[in-house]
């Protein structure tokens, strides 16, 4: 879409979706928030660039394929699984190396294998809203409508 | 094939069968101790929480299809490496018979059911696998799929039976479980069971399959044949002897089934003139007798069958790589196509004649022993005397003149072969079978070393010792006069052989045949399958909708009405705000189902699913309410992206059927959601994770704490679903790209 109020605000918008989807994972763990609505929120970040400038030029911006960040979540997802099973010796249980328990309250920097499994879920849900997009985007758009939208025809996979 | 001429695989060719001969000689050391009677077990822990364990016994029974496997295996493989020295499939051969030999000898070890059943099951995979080597070959396909389902159907039935055996008993070990024979579901355990042992051992009616598993090359068969597949079957029925046998009904059974197996078999052997396939035949022959005798209940029957497992393995493992030599040597299966080879190919003449007479159970060959144990066996069934005897030596009486069918006929008369000059392949290849054929003659001229062996194994089967009795001469009594009774028929039928192979022929067109019955059903059932296919999935997504949305229509009312739950009442003094919500959201459905502008129904569901966030936020569930609104966000725009390729819309005129299944839907959504209301709340799971979320995993916010923490392994399969589903939706989204174009 040619919309200069749509590029503009876009441009503005985009970097503070981001911020509010990383701060929105970040404080999941006790306030709303988390590993998937974050994705989301990042998800409707990149699903507004792409309207606004063009699956090519999203895929660009996003540089990782989609399916490759999908799959880098869920190998993050499953090695905080196995850290927790390396240290603990259950899969999937949390460890907090800067973060402890004092009198029953927990102090210190929040991270640990539970951020780095939340993350996986994050980095799933961009990847694969993402992926659906553009893929969508990209089937059978006949070809007058593609020009008339003002998409750029330089696919880079091609037919 | 061309690419293959120039092929030649290195020595590793010898590596599995020099697997198999150390193996061999491991399990020899168990020979004092099993001999004795006392059996070795190894056990390993599995799946505790199911009381299923990786526990294996070395007893005579299990010792002694061990030997087999292993011994025959080594002579097989080193057989199978020189046979297909210059086929380029030789290294994938050699894979799958080792997986055989390792999941056969899992099989015959296990003493945990579960254990056998899992290894029984990877013998009919590896099988399946064998039998289909020649996979270009639309023939080798077809008869391996048909072992393979009918050995897989039966598979079922035992893991029926066997779990069954295990629940009843509490136990999985085969050797801790006692007799079965007067429980309640006696019956259904033995029929379950006996279904799996008979289609793998191809006991009559299911004997089709097995002569059809020719396909296979021929050290496969050789092996499947002689010591290993085809014997799974005959050995559980052993095993499990003491747990089931004993009874009328499995008297009766197994003697029946066994002996119409052995003499429709060899009757069908005499008609074969592919000496391949008339050992297959006559393979079926055994596998009968060896069930007939298994039944027969008493000391001689059950000896007879277990000291016959050893000498059938013996001489067929021996004629069928000599088959293998003359096909290598002169270059045909045929009978008719060869004669007179005994010149050109002494030491294949010599094997044949060795194992043959073994087969025909001449003395002084161990197979005189086995077959003179069975006679005596067979006159004190605990069946029908007379009907045992009369159809052991009709059955052995083709067997005699189908031993000398493959031992006489190709090596006498006019020297004739395919090969211009037929001579006996290299060492490699005959030095087995010669040790298997003398193996035949010197365990018949010194049964000795066997005595104790067999005798501990018929211990193993029928819990009770018996006096020594595997010897050559047992003087002049009942089963020897039997014997002479059978070399007299058998004789006679060699000599007329062609013209009862000619009147079979004729017969063959008359005679229904299983393996008929099993295409018809096959047929039935592919037909079945394709209708179905093309009457549910017709590829039109409305059916698609229908179809889901009528079934959870009818799966809610019927939970609405057989419920027992109080319908929870509208509270009507709920405040305005509340209210004002519904109003939206009913507005917005009223739009959807009225409009014709796609975007203005895109927008409207947006407007539904906005509302129902807010009321997540009235009711303080905010993590749902996020969620709720940036999907609906999302749909939006996916619907939108969607609906620019869709055709255009209708008039939006209402459809009574769907709008019918539409509101039985909603409203039977409606009365579930009251009832769930109406039935209270259970605060307990509740209250544990308001208790333990931060003092556990450290989060003050129960819903990502139980998310990410005390039901993370839920995410992370939820989380594998969703790549899994891009993935999916790529590959359909992408195939649409490409008929587009």
């Amino acid at each position: 879409m040619n919309s200069i109020i749509l590029n503009t605000a876009t441009r503005v918008l985009v970097p503070v979706f981001i911020i509010v989807a990383l701060m929105t994972l970040w404080r999941g763990h006790n306030d709303p928030g988390g590993g998937f609505i974050g994705g989301l929120l990042a998800a409707i970040c990149v699903a507004l660039y792409e309207k606004t400038f063009g699956v090519d030029e999203a895929r660009r911006w996003l540089r990782l394929s989609p399916m490759m960040i999908a799959g880098l979540g869920l190998t993050a997802a499953i090695a905080g699984g196995l850290w927790g099973a390396v240290v603990n010796g259950a899969f999937l249980s949390g460890v907090w190396p800067f973060y402890a328990s004092v009198d029953g309250s927990w102090e210190g920097l929040p991270v640990g294998s539970i951020l780095l499994f939340d993350t996986g879920v994050f980095l799933v849900v961009v990847g694969v809203v993402s992926a659906i997009l553009f893929a969508l985007e990209e089937a059978g758009i006949p070809e007058d409508r593609e020009e008339e939208d003002g998409v750029p025809q330089d696919r880079e996979e091609g037919a | 094939m061309k690419e293959t001429d120039s092929y030649e695989a290195g020595p590793w060719r010898f590596v599995p069968a020099a697997v198999q001969a150390a193996l061999f000689v491991w399990f020899c050391t168990f020979l004092p101790t099993a001999s004795a009677g006392t059996p070795v077990d190894f056990i390993w822990q599995w799946v505790p929480a199911l009381g299923i364990e990786a526990a294996f016994r070395i007893d005579a029974l299990s010792l002694l299809f061990a030997l087999l496997i292993t011994g025959i295996g080594a002579i097989c493989f080193l057989y199978a490496a020189e046979y297909f020295h210059a086929d380029r499939r030789l290294k994938r051969l050699l894979t799958l018979m080792s997986m055989f030999a390792a999941s056969m000898l899992i099989l015959v070890l296990a003493d945990d059911a579960i254990t056998l059943f899992v290894a029984w099951e990877l013998t009919t995979i590896t099988s399946f696998l064998l039998v289909g080597y020649d996979h270009q070959k639309d023939d080798a396909r077809h008869k391996a799929q048909q072992a393979l389902i009918v050995t897989g159907i039966g598979g079922l039935a035992l893991m029926a039976g066997l779990i069954l055996m295990g629940s009843v008993a509490g136990t999985y070990r085969i050797s801790e479980m006692g007799s079965f024979a007067d429980h309640s579901l006696y019956l259904v355990m033995l029929g379950l069971v006996l279904a799996g042992c008979f289609t793998k051992s191809a006991q009559f009616p299911f004997h089709f399959w097995l002569p059809g598993a020719m396909a296979a090359p021929t050290p496969v068969s050789a092996y499947l044949h002689s010591a290993t597949m085809v014997k799974a079957g005959v050995y559980l029925v052993a095993r499990l002897t003491p747990q089931l046998g004993g009874t009328e009904v499995w008297t009766w059974t197994l003697t029946l089934v066994g002996a119409v197996t052995m003499v429709v078999a060899s009757f069908w052997a005499l008609r074969q003139t592919d000496l391949k396939l008339m050992l297959a035949w006559t393979t079926l022959m055994g596998l009968g007798t060896l069930m007939m005798g298994l039944g027969g209940g008493s000391y001689y029957a059950v000896g007879g069958a277990l000291t016959f497992i050893l000498v059938h393995a013996l001489y067929k493992a021996s004629l069928f790589l000599a088959v293998g030599l003359l096909d290598k040597g002169a270059g045909s299966r045929e009978v008719d196509d060869l004669s007179g080879l005994r010149h050109a190919m002494p030491i294949s003449f010599g094997i044949a004649v060795l194992a043959g007479a073994s087969m025909a159970g001449l003395p002084p060959f161990v197979g005189f022993i086995g077959k003179e144990l069975s006679y005596e066996g067979g006159l004190q069934t605990q069946t029908e005397e007379i009907f045992v005897a009369t159809m052991s030596v009709i059955a052995n009486a083709l067997m005699f003149a189908a031993a000398g069918l493959v031992a006489i006929r190709p090596f006498f008369g006019q020297q004739k072969s395919k090969k211009e000059t037929p001579k006996d392949p290299s060492i490699y290849m005959w030095s087995g079978p010669a040790i298997l054929a003398l193996l035949g003659l010197l365990l018949g001229l010194f049964p000795g070393g066997l005595d104790a062996l067999i005798t501990a194994m018929v211990e193993v089967v029928r819990g009770e010792p018996g006096a020594p009795e595997v010897k050559l001469w047992h003087g002049v009594n009942a089963a020897l006069m039997l014997s002479l009774l059978t070399f007299a028929i058998g004789g006679v039928l060699f000599w007329g052989l062609p013209e009862l192979r000619r009147s079979l022929t004729r017969e063959e067109q008359r005679v229904p045949d299983s393996a008929a019955v099993y295409d018809v059903l096959l047929n039935a059932l592919r037909d079945t399958a394709s209708w179905t296919a093309r009457t549910v999935q017709d590829g039109r997504m409305m059916s698609y909708l229908r179809a889901t949305f009528i079934t959870l229509a009818l799966m809610v009312w019927a939970a609405i009405f057989f419920g027992s739950g109080n319908v929870a009442r509208i509270d009507p003094a709920a405040p305005i705000f509340h209210w004002v919500i519904v109003a939206i959201i009913v507005a917005c459905v009223i739009a959807i189902i009225f409009t014709g502008s796609r975007l203005i129904a895109i927008t409207a569901l947006g407007g539904v699913g906005s509302g129902i966030a807010v009321i997540f936020v009235l009711y303080s569930a905010i993590d749902v309410a996020m969620t709720q609104l940036l999907t609906e966000i999302l749909i939006v725009v996916f619907v939108a992206v969607a609906f620019i390729k869709l055709p255009r819309a209708g008039t939006g005129a209402l459809r009574i059927g769907d709008a019918i299944i539409s509101a039985v839907l909603g409203l039977g959504i409606t009365f579930a959601m009251l009832a769930v209301l109406g039935a209270g709340l259970e605060r307990d799971v509740t209250q544990f994770f308001e208790a333990n979320a931060y003092p556990e995993a450290a989060g003050r916010n129960i819903v990502n704490v139980i998310l990410v923490d005390f039901r993370a392994l839920d995410t992370l399969g939820e989380v594998a679903v969703v790549v899994i589903a891009g993935i999916a939706a790529l590959a359909a989204l992408r195939a649409g790209r490409e008929v587009n174009k």
